[in-house]
């Protein structure tokens, strides 16, 4: 039996390494400016220290300490309400906007990151508590791995596979592969866009990926995350060249173009198939006995 | 929180007028082509919005 002092730190300890390795600078553009760095550490501190007294807490016995444990952890679900503020209004200046199912998604993922350092810590106290800190050693790594490996989630490169397609004009109408995309009518915009955009077309692999990539809340994130590596030829009041998703709707395919700072077609590619499927467009309909129904 | 017009006409720029009827926004008359083509530029400017062609010889501007 190990002293509570051990247990605790080992908890903490554990569950605070977990969210700052959770706390990854990000490509995508996170909210992890420095301040909101400190932010998250402080609050994946105190998510720790509630792990970490709980296996304590049970031991001594004192289920009034428990108790007010679920009461602390309540406190987390306030995180998903400050993401979701802080990214929405930064978005009413964005040119290339992240779209609200993005948001959620992201505000979603950092409040449940809090649980998943709390269940950490919980277990890594929990295994000191029993067996001794040697062992706490052991599954704390295994826990934070466990945590890294389970948030995931499936991205567009799961569901869909990528191919370049060619951009064309049919009088005014921008074409990409065989999809009408917009009406340009500017000479020189239509130049433009023939000498420098790129253009793929995202096939899903089932009934599912399309019905995903139907939804305009991923498009938008699809868009947002190329933009956030390549850039795109847009500014204030000059949206022309802004970059476009759409979908064939008989044959089901995602067309998209993008005029880029850095047009590199292998880079868009790569960006694509690593833009997470959103939770809130991912389609699981079709699974359901009507849904398979309508499938077949 | 940004209000402006948007999916609606904000402008026609036209060379024969009579190709337009009976709308709500301002119609632009050019004389020739390339005065439709810089009127087109100027309001698209100012308006921000995008130009589209109707392939008649009618340009619209749109805020989308």
């Amino acid at each position: 039996m190990q002293s509570y002092g051990t247990v605790i730190l080992a908890g903490i300890a554990a569950g605070f390494i977990n969210r700052w390795i959770l706390l990854r600078y990000d490509y995508r553009h996170y909210p992890t400016y420095p301040h909101g760095h400190v932010t998250h550490l402080a609050l994946g501190f105190i998510a720790a220290s509630l792990g970490a007294v709980a296996i304590p807490a049970i031991a001594e016995p004192d289920y009034v300490a428990v108790t007010f444990l679920t009461l602390a952890a309540q406190q987390f679900r306030e995180i998903r309400d400050m993401e979701r503020k802080t990214l929405s209004s930064l978005e009413e200046n964005k040119l290339i906007t992240r779209g609200h199912d993005y948001i959620e998604g992201i505000a979603r993922v950092f409040e449940v990151r809090n649980y998943l350092v709390i269940l950490t810590s919980l277990v890594t106290s929990g295994a000191a508590h029993l067996w001794g800190w040697p062992f706490a050693l052991a599954v704390g790594p295994l826990m934070i791995y466990g945590t890294t490996q389970v948030m995931s989630g499936l991205t567009v490169g799961e569901i869909a596979s990528i191919e370049p397609a060619e951009v064309s004009f049919d009088g005014a109408l921008l074409k990409v592969a065989d999809v009408p995309m917009m009406n340009v009518g500017f000479k020189a915009t239509r130049e433009k866009i023939l000498s420098e955009a790129l253009a793929v077309l995202i096939h899903p692999f089932d009934d599912e990926g399309r019905l995903t990539l139907q939804s305009p809340g991923q498009r938008m994130a699809i868009i947002h995350d190329v933009t956030s590596i390549l850039g795109a030829k847009v500014d204030i009041s000059e949206m022309e060249l802004a970059p476009m998703a759409r979908m064939h709707a008989d044959k089901g395919y995602l067309a998209m173009f993008i005029v880029a700072n850095e047009p590199d077609m292998d880079v868009l590619i790569e960006m694509i198939k690593r833009v997470p499927v959103l939770e809130s467009a991912r389609s699981t309909t079709l699974k359901s006995y009507w849904g398979r129904k309508a499938a077949d | 929180m940004e209000i402006s017009l948007k999916e609606y006409i904000l402008a026609i720029i036209t060379q024969d007028a009579s190709l337009v009827q009976g709308c709500g926004c301002p119609v632009f008359v050019a004389r020739e082509s390339e005065e439709q083509q810089r009127l087109t530029l100027m309001l698209a400017r100012i308006l921000g919005g995008n130009v589209h062609d109707l392939e008649n010889g009618v340009f619209i501007i749109c805020k989308h």
